[in-house]
């Protein structure tokens, strides 16, 4: 008699076509006959498309050289773009003093670094400070004056340019939107048609015409004599303009919360400033960000409409490079390389917002 | 906050007492607006008598004295600038409607292949709207302009489609139309196809109420449809010829022209429309919970039907309001058509006639009014829409 032991047999291993890369394909690629078709299309479609661009931008391409002249290859004239880079960035700064745009590119990110580290404990604090000087010393950095050699804002362009009217811009915008918001929420009769008036009619009217406004209408509204800036005007339509549309989707917010929260901080004796303040604002805030920085990558992209009243943007001074003389027929190359710089901010933008609304999001989701 | 009603103290200071503080924040808030519209108002007077201007529309009744290169009704130099006005609507409305519906059909496709069980499809569509909408929409319409069509070889290389459609770097010519004289039949069989296609699609309702049987309307009005007017075309010969473009000299005459601009700004902002309204109609069928689709098949409701019946009409209750302010920033953007110079409102009239008359006044007023009035009238009428649709909640 021996002694019998069941030993169970190992389990098989799962069909082979339903797991690993062949069960992925199958599942994703190729799960029904109109997939498979689909599939093959698409794979025809790429392989048409992204072959010919990558031979066209980098196999074929030409990257050394000073001149047009050197451009010898089928592809991309990258040429043009390493020749006129510092334009493309500073405009007409002149080129001794561009150190200045860098210094305050350099502070930007440098003051602003510890407010991404959760370890921080003065955040707030050192983010107001930081708010009130910086301004300060990018305009001194900036303009000049005080010992520096003074830079007219007319020799200011290219992403300089570009990425000053859009941190203006957003930096104004907000706190004006919040307000028009609060003001369209006032339960102040007067205040809220001012309010309602006033964010309709930015909403309803395209920025060129406010632009064009800006160019053509504001020299005869203001007092004789006196005369704005071309880029001042310009930042300070582009804010009302851009803190319009940030007061709709903070009113969208303010609508979500609920009455409760309003009924609470009235039990505790709060007034109307410190209920805004304290209680309704930082929740409100809290839900829209997506739609606010989906506002500000619009700003971004919208700084380029510039262009129509004679700044020298990023994609002006593009433009104007691709018709000189010099270097004619480099229009595919400046847009291709314009849209990457524009693509690159704005995604960055889109990837914080994303990143910034998982970290807030403490728990409602259901 | 401020109105605390009963609550307000029945004295103390004339701060402390909410109501009153109400109205003095009120007064004081319309004493500043009017202040500064007063202010605004009197610098113009001003400025406007220092230069000699003089305001009033009486300029709209002056011959205008320029070409424009595409206008949709008749135009000639010494027409008035208020022809111009209506000329420059009407390509201002043109772009907008191309835009619209290219935008509509490629957005909905793509918000489709979003939700695509394809892997591949599903990631070609999501790299296409993370790419296109993060490209502002004016180096778009230049991207078209400047590096995809002024490239285009001249009028005798044109690129040619069927000897029918030709492409060169002065645009898309293509056959137009002509009514031919016998026509009438062909649109009177038209119009007894769509009263009749309506008139079945209202008595299947009312037999499909009563009975409960369905009545395959779609294929029905579609036969209708097709097989009167066709039934025409055959008895009394095709109702249109066309005109064909024919090469003469430097350039084809005849047919219909697309001019470059045009075709850029409705490529561009088209294909930039759509990336938004893709996002906007995934977000609306996600909207709709997975419970919804399994109640319907429990309810023995096929996959198309649940589709038709439950999905789609639940998730265009979410997708209806984004989408209005997307077709809204479309007709709005319409207007970087001035950049590149297609004549369309702002470039006609912000641009040229304000060059020409001096009149800024004028001129901005009636430009931005024409987008307040596009603006307001497309949002009330979604507005309407929307309430119809609506979920009667309890």
């Amino acid at each position: 008699m021996s002694n019998t032991t069941h030993t169970f047999k190992p389990s098989l291993p799962p069909p082979t076509l339903n797991v690993g890369v062949i069960g992925w394909l199958r599942t994703n690629l190729f799960s029904s006959v109109g997939n498979t078709l689909l599939t093959l299309v698409a794979l025809y479609l790429i392989w048409l498309v992204v072959p010919p661009i990558f031979n066209w931008a980098f196999l074929q391409a030409d990257w050394a050289g000073a001149t047009r002249a050197d451009c010898t290859a089928e592809g991309a004239c990258w040429v043009f773009v390493k020749e006129r880079f510092g334009q493309f960035m500073y405009g007409f700064y002149p080129a001794e003093l561009r150190w200045r745009v860098d210094l305050t590119a350099v502070l930007a990110v440098v003051g602003a670094a510890p407010l991404f580290f959760d370890r921080f404990k003065h955040k707030a604090r050192y983010g107001i400070a930081l708010l009130v000087a910086y301004p300060v010393i990018a305009f001194w950095l900036l303009y000049g004056g005080f010992g520096l050699q003074v830079v007219p804002s007319s020799a200011w362009g290219g992403l300089m340019l570009t990425i000053v009217i859009a941190a203006v811009g957003i930096a104004g915008a907000l706190p004006l939107g919040i307000l028009l918001a609060l003001g369209r929420r006032s339960s102040l009769p007067a205040i809220k048609v001012i309010c309602v008036t006033t964010i309709e009619f930015w909403r309803g009217v395209p920025l060129i015409t406010v632009l064009f406004l800006s160019s053509v209408m504001l020299p005869l509204f203001l007092p004789e004599g006196l005369s704005l800036d071309k880029l001042l005007r310009a930042v300070v339509m582009v804010v009302i303009f851009e803190a319009a549309y940030i007061a709709e989707v903070v009113r969208g917010g303010m609508q979500a919360i609920p009455k409760g929260q309003y009924e609470a901080a009235a039990a505790m004796g709060l007034g109307y400033w410190r209920t805004m303040g304290l209680v309704i604002l930082p929740q409100a805030l809290k839900l829209v960000i997506p739609g606010i920085v989906n506002t500000f990558i619009a700003l971004f992209k919208d700084t380029s409409l510039v262009i129509i009243i004679g700044l020298f943007d990023f994609l002006n001074s593009i433009k104007r490079a691709t018709a000189d003389p010099a270097w004619l027929g480099m229009s595919t190359e400046g847009y291709v390389f314009a849209a990457l710089v524009y693509w690159v901010f704005c995604f960055a933008m889109s990837s914080y917002s994303a990143h910034l609304e998982r970290k807030l999001n403490t728990g409602h989701t259901r | 906050m401020q109105n605390t009603g009963n609550a307000s103290p029945a004295s103390g200071s004339f701060f402390t007492d909410p109501r009153k503080r109400a109205w003095l924040f009120q007064i004081v808030a319309v004493v500043i607006v009017v202040a500064i519209g007063w202010f605004l108002f009197n610098n113009t007077q001003t400025n406007l008598q220092h230069r000699g201007i003089t305001s009033g529309f009486g300029f709209l009744q002056n011959s205008a004295g320029f070409g424009i290169s595409q206008h949709l009704i008749d135009y000639t130099e010494s027409d008035t600038y208020s022809r111009v006005f209506l000329v420059g609507l009407l390509n201002t409305l043109l772009v907008s409607a191309l835009g619209i519906v290219l935008a509509t059909i490629i957005g909905f496709t793509l918000g489709v292949a979003r939700l695509s069980p394809n892997w591949l499809i599903r990631r070609l569509a999501g790299v296409y709207i993370e790419t296109i909408r993060n490209i502002p929409p004016l180096l778009q319409i230049f991207f078209w302009y400047f590096a995809v069509l002024s490239p285009l070889p001249g009028p005798r290389q044109s690129l040619e489609l069927g000897e029918v459609f030709f492409v060169n770097n002065r645009g898309l010519y293509m056959p137009a139309p002509v009514a031919a004289p016998g026509m009438w039949p062909f649109w009177i069989a038209l119009l007894v196809a769509v009263v009749g296609s309506v008139l079945l699609r209202r008595w299947a309702r009312a037999r499909q109420h009563l009975t409960g049987l369905p009545f395959p309307v779609l294929w029905c009005s579609l036969g209708l449809l097709i097989l009167l007017p066709g039934l025409t075309v055959v008895i009394s010969g095709v109702p249109f010829d066309w005109d064909m473009p024919v090469l003469q000299g430097f350039n084809f005459r005849g047919g219909w022209v697309v001019i470059p601009e045009l075709i850029s700004i409705v490529m561009a902002l088209s294909l930039y429309t759509a990336a938004f309204i893709g996002e906007t109609v995934r977000s609306g069928i996600q909207s709709v919970s997975h419970g919804q689709t399994e109640a319907a098949s429990s309810l023995g409701l096929r996959p198309g039907l649940t589709l038709r019946l439950v999905i789609i009409p639940q998730a265009l209750r979410v997708i209806i309001p984004p989408l209005t302010s997307q077709y809204l920033n479309l007709v709005k953007n319409s207007s970087l058509a001035a950049a590149i110079g297609y004549p369309e409102m702002v470039s006609l009239f912000a641009g040229t006639v304000l060059n020409q008359t001096g009149q800024a006044i004028e001129t901005m007023m009636i430009t931005m009014s024409v987008y307040l009035a596009i603006s307001i009238s497309i949002s009330v009428l979604m507005n309407v829409y929307n309430k119809r649709i609506a979920l009667i909640e309890r």
